[in-house]
């Protein structure tokens, strides 16, 4: 499979002198679940977030299917953003908008500003939101405010407001954090077979090591802003476990 | 033994209540200040008395309230509203650009800086005195009175609403600018959906406030009922002014029942 994301001596720090990230190498192909594990504050959610720059790299480069990332601004990064879809944990809907005008803001880089202010988006985008509402278990949601929906429906519409962009690739930051463990098997799903389906690469970023071994294709583990691990799931033990999270006590 | 316990605190040292001197002398300062001032000012019992009297007078002559010119009444509070209306619609059009410009969470300090300065500048001065400049400007009559309320407008209603857009969250910006949206329409889809609700509020109580302050940039001769109610005192006619006070009262009172539906429908 051919290369699609390419990190290269991906360094971040946000005071000068205390890097977070310390030289990442990564290459991403075009297909499969990549899990990054770690501790908390170990940078997952940098690194993830270099991607699609909502954060910005101190050094190193971000290729994007031929495209350097890394410093690029203003048109050139919102066109870019546009290809990268991003889900968030704590979802990040705008809370008084409807569901379908949550979904629809994933069309935001690709329509005008008048057209988008008074709601008036291309007939097969909208088609679209409505065949993504029933593929998330949403249908009939579309005109309920974002507020008044549950964990993890407001993480479906998450989910499907990064898929309305039609992305070539989708970041995940921590998607089930905040949600329960049944709710989290059904958006790790969702993201999962999404990424099939679309036929893109999903980048999840993730606490819970069981989710990771299940339905990650590859597991990075991270520790103090290096990468200590990476390979499939069935390589990753407990030496490997101790390694990334540190001690051995919580592992019994 | 339990005396001995009583007198000296647990702890020790610390007392339970700080009081401070500088307080103190700040609050003996306030009070000497206000009996000079009452005895440069030349109040006595006797002024006093006689003011009462001249106040009772007054009042007698209010009542009962004459609508005999109720068509200079009625034409004078169409103005105000019609300045009310115009000052703050411009003025809130006006505000909305200058505040997302001024938010300090959404703009770099280049841009912050001069929108602060330009809405500090707007709450400077009492509407009376920029009514008073514009009528210098642009003559006497209702277009003063609307420019100086638009003014007055911009530095109230600006000033809240950057307040309000400094407070929204920060991760729905993140996720709408994450989707390549560009700046404009960020603010469109996640700015302003998160402080509509308070903008409605804003608008209203700057129309009741607009209102108000029509009536009151007329006395200078910047149009609308103002102008109305000084001629009336002038005139010594004030059974006339007691209707004008109360029809003020009625429009205010009525205003903000119209404020009131306004914020049930927009569900704030």
């Amino acid at each position: 499979m051919a290369v699609v994301l390419s990190i290269k001596g991906l360094v971040k720090a946000y005071r000068p002198g205390v890097p977070v990230l310390k030289g990442i190498d990564l290459d991403f192909e075009e297909r499969g679940l990549t899990a990054i594990i770690g501790s908390s504050g170990t940078g997952k959610s940098t690194l993830v977030r270099s991607v699609n720059r909502l954060v910005n790299p101190t050094e190193g480069s971000i290729l994007f299917k031929g495209q350097e990332l890394s410093r690029i601004e203003g048109k050139a990064l919102r066109e870019a953003r546009r290809r990268i879809g991003m889900v968030f944990q704590e979802y990040n809907l705008v809370e008084r908008l409807t569901v379908m005008e949550n979904l629809l803001t994933g069309r935001l880089g690709y329509v005008g500003l008048f057209d988008a202010w008074l709601r008036r988006f291309p007939a097969d985008d909208v088609a679209y939101a409505f065949r993504l509402l029933d593929v998330i278990g949403l249908a009939g949601f579309a005109n309920q405010r974002a507020d008044s929906l549950s964990g993890g429906q407001r993480q479906r519409v998450g989910i499907a407001r990064a898929l309305m962009q039609r992305p070539e690739i989708l970041l995940a930051d921590e998607p089930t954090s905040s949600l329960d463990p049944k709710t989290s098997v059904e958006i790790m799903e969702l993201l999962k077979f999404q990424g099939i389906d679309h036929n893109i690469p999903v980048l999840v970023n993730i606490h819970d090591v069981d989710l990771a071994r299940r339905f990650a294709d590859r597991i990075i583990g991270m520790t103090g802003g290096t990468v200590v691990f990476d390979g499939p799931p069935e390589q990753l033990s407990d030496d490997h476990l101790k390694l990334i999270y540190g001690g051995e006590g919580w592992l019994q | 033994m339990s005396m001995v316990a009583a007198k000296s605190p647990p702890s020790g040292g610390d007392p339970p209540f700080h009081s401070s001197w500088q307080a103190r002398i700040i609050a003996l300062l306030v009070l000497v200040y206000a009996v000079y001032a009452l005895g440069q000012l030349d109040f006595s019992f006797d002024r006093f008395v006689k003011g009462l009297d001249s106040g009772a007078h007054f009042l007698a002559r209010m009542f009962p309230p004459s609508y005999k010119n109720w068509d200079q009444l009625l034409t004078g509070f169409i103005e105000s509203m019609e300045i009310a209306v115009l000052a703050t619609f411009f003025g809130v059009l006006i505000s909305l650009p200058i505040a997302v410009l001024g938010a300090r969470n959404l703009m770099p300090g280049w841009a912050t800086w001069p929108a602060r300065l330009i809405v500090t500048l707007c709450r400077a001065f009492n509407p009376v005195i920029t009514a008073i400049i514009f009528i210098k400007a642009v003559g006497f009559g209702a277009l003063a009175g609307v420019l100086a309320l638009i003014v007055a407008s911009i530095g109230f209603v600006g000033k809240l609403f950057m307040e309000a857009i400094e407070e929204i969250s920060m991760k729905q910006i993140e996720a709408v600018r994450a989707t390549g949206a560009p700046f404009m329409s960020v603010v469109i889809y996640s700015v302003l959906p998160q402080v509509m609700g308070r903008l409605v509020g804003f608008c209203s109580y700057q129309l009741d406030s607009n209102l108000r302050n029509s009536t009151m940039v007329g006395i200078v001769g910047a149009g609308g009922i103002g102008g109305v109610l000084f001629a009336a005192f002038q005139r010594f006619e004030y059974d006339f002014v007691l209707a004008i006070l109360i029809t003020i009262i009625a429009v205010v009172l009525a205003g903000e029942l119209a404020s009131n539906h306004v914020k049930r429908i927009f569900r704030v």
